[in-house]
């Protein structure tokens, strides 16, 4: 639904143009920028592809990235495994005048600040933390155990965060489903974990996908979190792009690194929307 | 079968709650110590650690920095999502896919590459660190974040609404200010509050683009490398109280424009 006025030429490139400039100025130009500096020599400048060499030739940094894998798809499914059954209970089990409460209140640490957020897990689990003591002082552990500072520390902090995120998501995708299918289902014989594998479960696929790939994405560009809940003793790529810049000031290894990590979450979302395209069919 | 169902589901979402709610009760509990160190046994209640917050020059002048950055580039991203939403809904343009495609883009992309490519942009241009090259950098991440809300709630029926104003005779200026803005207040203001949401709680673009005058998520980043310390439980209560008052506010308000 469009009109042409007598000034149609004009109005309309005024209201659009300044969001235009913004996102090429201060979105497309960075990124060229960023580009260009990550194919410059650190030392003295000059045209070299060391940059990207040097991610693939030293197995620290591949290192890294193989982490950032690694962490990123643990945290995906256990935070889809632990959401689901909960956004369920939430949307079939609590009376639906408590509903909204209960999922307000599920969501509520969502409200913390982030970097307050991984703090408050780096308390849970120190050397000295609330776990430790609990579990010396009913005598469970004789020593503290190491859980600061480890990739089990990074992992829970990841999930903590993505359980409310995917529990908001596959709550309202089962709230979204029409009674009529499960009555459907029981009409015609099936039970109620027959309905759930057959029925209910397939229809909220495409949903889980797309939060998968939400927790993905986010998961893997994180800074925070594996810094204060991992540490240094086990890198992630956005801790290395930033230890570039902190330590040494390279901003072209850094660009590079940062190049890197956004091509693979792009390979991600391809495959994700290939994905999800078969799904609809 | 049933009440067995119904058990398991009751262990299991008490378990998750728990899961949930354990470190912002350890945070909350311990920014009450009396002490020096937020670990167990418990010494409080103690108010001193707000105490030493709300006279820390360095944390409440970041709370003004945050508010003013939050506020400006909320206003800044909805005012220009909000003319192109207009412009893309209500006119034909040659190429409006991939145009409209282009604003979205950001939304793909991680903080900690947007606020990288700014880095390198500024640094190569002799741009200093600032809180305005912060600020530039939260419009680039919710600009796209308006627009698409703003844009998705463009419908026919309030072009009915404008096309009338403009057949009484009113100019272009006065049907946005008049009709198009008024109708289009809740996605408007959706739009706003999420970008100050996310301004308010965004660190790594902060991070990297300033450098003296900092927002407050980074300066309780400078926090975290005295180690534990109750004082950062407190400012993280505070932030948190402030954020639940925000929230509480906006579901009021939406539950109250809901039709009964």
């Amino acid at each position: 639904m469009a009109f042409a006025g007598n000034n149609s030429r004009a109005l309309p490139w005024a209201l659009v143009t300044p969001a235009l400039a913004w996102t090429l100025l201060f979105f497309v130009l960075p990124f060229i920028a960023m580009g260009l500096s990550s194919l410059t020599a650190h030392e003295g400048g000059g045209f070299t592809l060391a940059n990207y060499s040097q991610f693939f030739t030293d197995p620290s940094y591949w290192r890294a990235m193989v982490n950032s894998l690694e962490v990123t798809a643990i945290v995906t499914v256990i935070s889809i495994l632990l959401a689901y059954p909960f956004a369920w209970i939430l949307a079939e089990q609590v009376p639906e005048r408590w509903q909204r409460l209960a999922l307000m209140l599920a969501v509520l640490p969502f409200w913390t600040s982030y970097v307050v957020r991984s703090y408050s897990w780096l308390l849970v689990l120190a050397q000295n933390g609330v776990v430790n003591r609990t579990l010396t002082g009913i005598g469970l552990i004789g020593e503290p155990l190491q859980l600061a500072n480890t990739r089990f520390a990074t992992v829970t902090g990841f999930v903590h965060f993505f359980v409310m995120l995917l529990t908001l998501t596959i709550f309202a995708n089962l709230k979204q489903l029409s009674p009529s299918y499960r009555k459907a289902a029981a009409d015609l014989g099936a039970g109620p974990v027959r309905t759930f594998l057959h029925v209910v479960l397939p229809l909220t696929l495409s949903g889980i996908m797309v939060g998968a790939f939400l927790t993905f994405v986010l998961c893997i560009g994180d800074y925070i979190t594996p810094q204060i809940l991992g540490g240094n003793n086990e890198l992630v790529m956005p801790q290395l792009v930033m230890m570039q810049i902190g330590r040494r000031g390279d901003f072209p290894l850094a660009s590079a690194l940062s190049i890197i990590l956004m091509a693979v979450v792009t390979i991600a979302y391809l495959a994700c929307a290939r994905w999800l395209k078969i799904e609809r069919a | 079968m049933r009440a067995a169902v119904r058990l398991a589901a009751w262990v299991y979402a008490v378990a998750v709650y728990g899961f949930i709610f354990l470190p912002v009760v350890v945070l909350v509990l311990f920014s009450l110590q009396a002490t020096s160190f937020p670990i167990p046994p418990f010494t409080g209640p103690s108010l001193r650690w707000y105490q030493a917050v709300l006279s820390d020059a360095r944390l409440t002048s970041a709370l003004v920095n945050s508010l003013l950055v939050a506020v400006l580039s909320s206003l800044a991203s909805v005012t220009l999502g909000f003319l192109s939403a207009w412009g893309f809904a209500r006119f034909v343009l040659p190429g409006s896919a991939i145009l409209r495609g282009l604003i979205t883009l950001p939304l793909t992309v991680s903080y900690l590459i947007i606020g990288m490519g700014l880095l390198v942009l500024f640094n190569w241009a002799g741009v200093p660190k600032s809180l305005l090259a912060a600020g530039i950098g939260h419009v680039v991440i919710n600009l796209p974040l308006c627009f698409a809300i703003i844009y998705s709630q463009m419908g026919d029926h309030q072009i009915n609404i404008e096309r009338a104003a403009r057949d009484l005779g009113a100019a272009e200026w006065k049907v946005l200010l008049m009709i198009t803005v008024p109708v289009m207040a809740p996605a408007i203001f959706a739009g706003f509050f999420l970008s100050m949401t996310f301004s308010w709680d965004e660190f790594v673009i902060s991070f990297l683009l300033t450098r003296f005058e900092t927002t407050l998520p980074v300066e309780i980043w400078n926090l975290l490398r005295s180690g534990l310390n109750p004082k950062t439980n407190a400012v993280g209560s505070l932030v948190f109280a402030v954020s639940i008052v925000l929230v509480v506010f906006f579901e009021l308000t939406l539950l109250r424009r809901k039709p009964a």
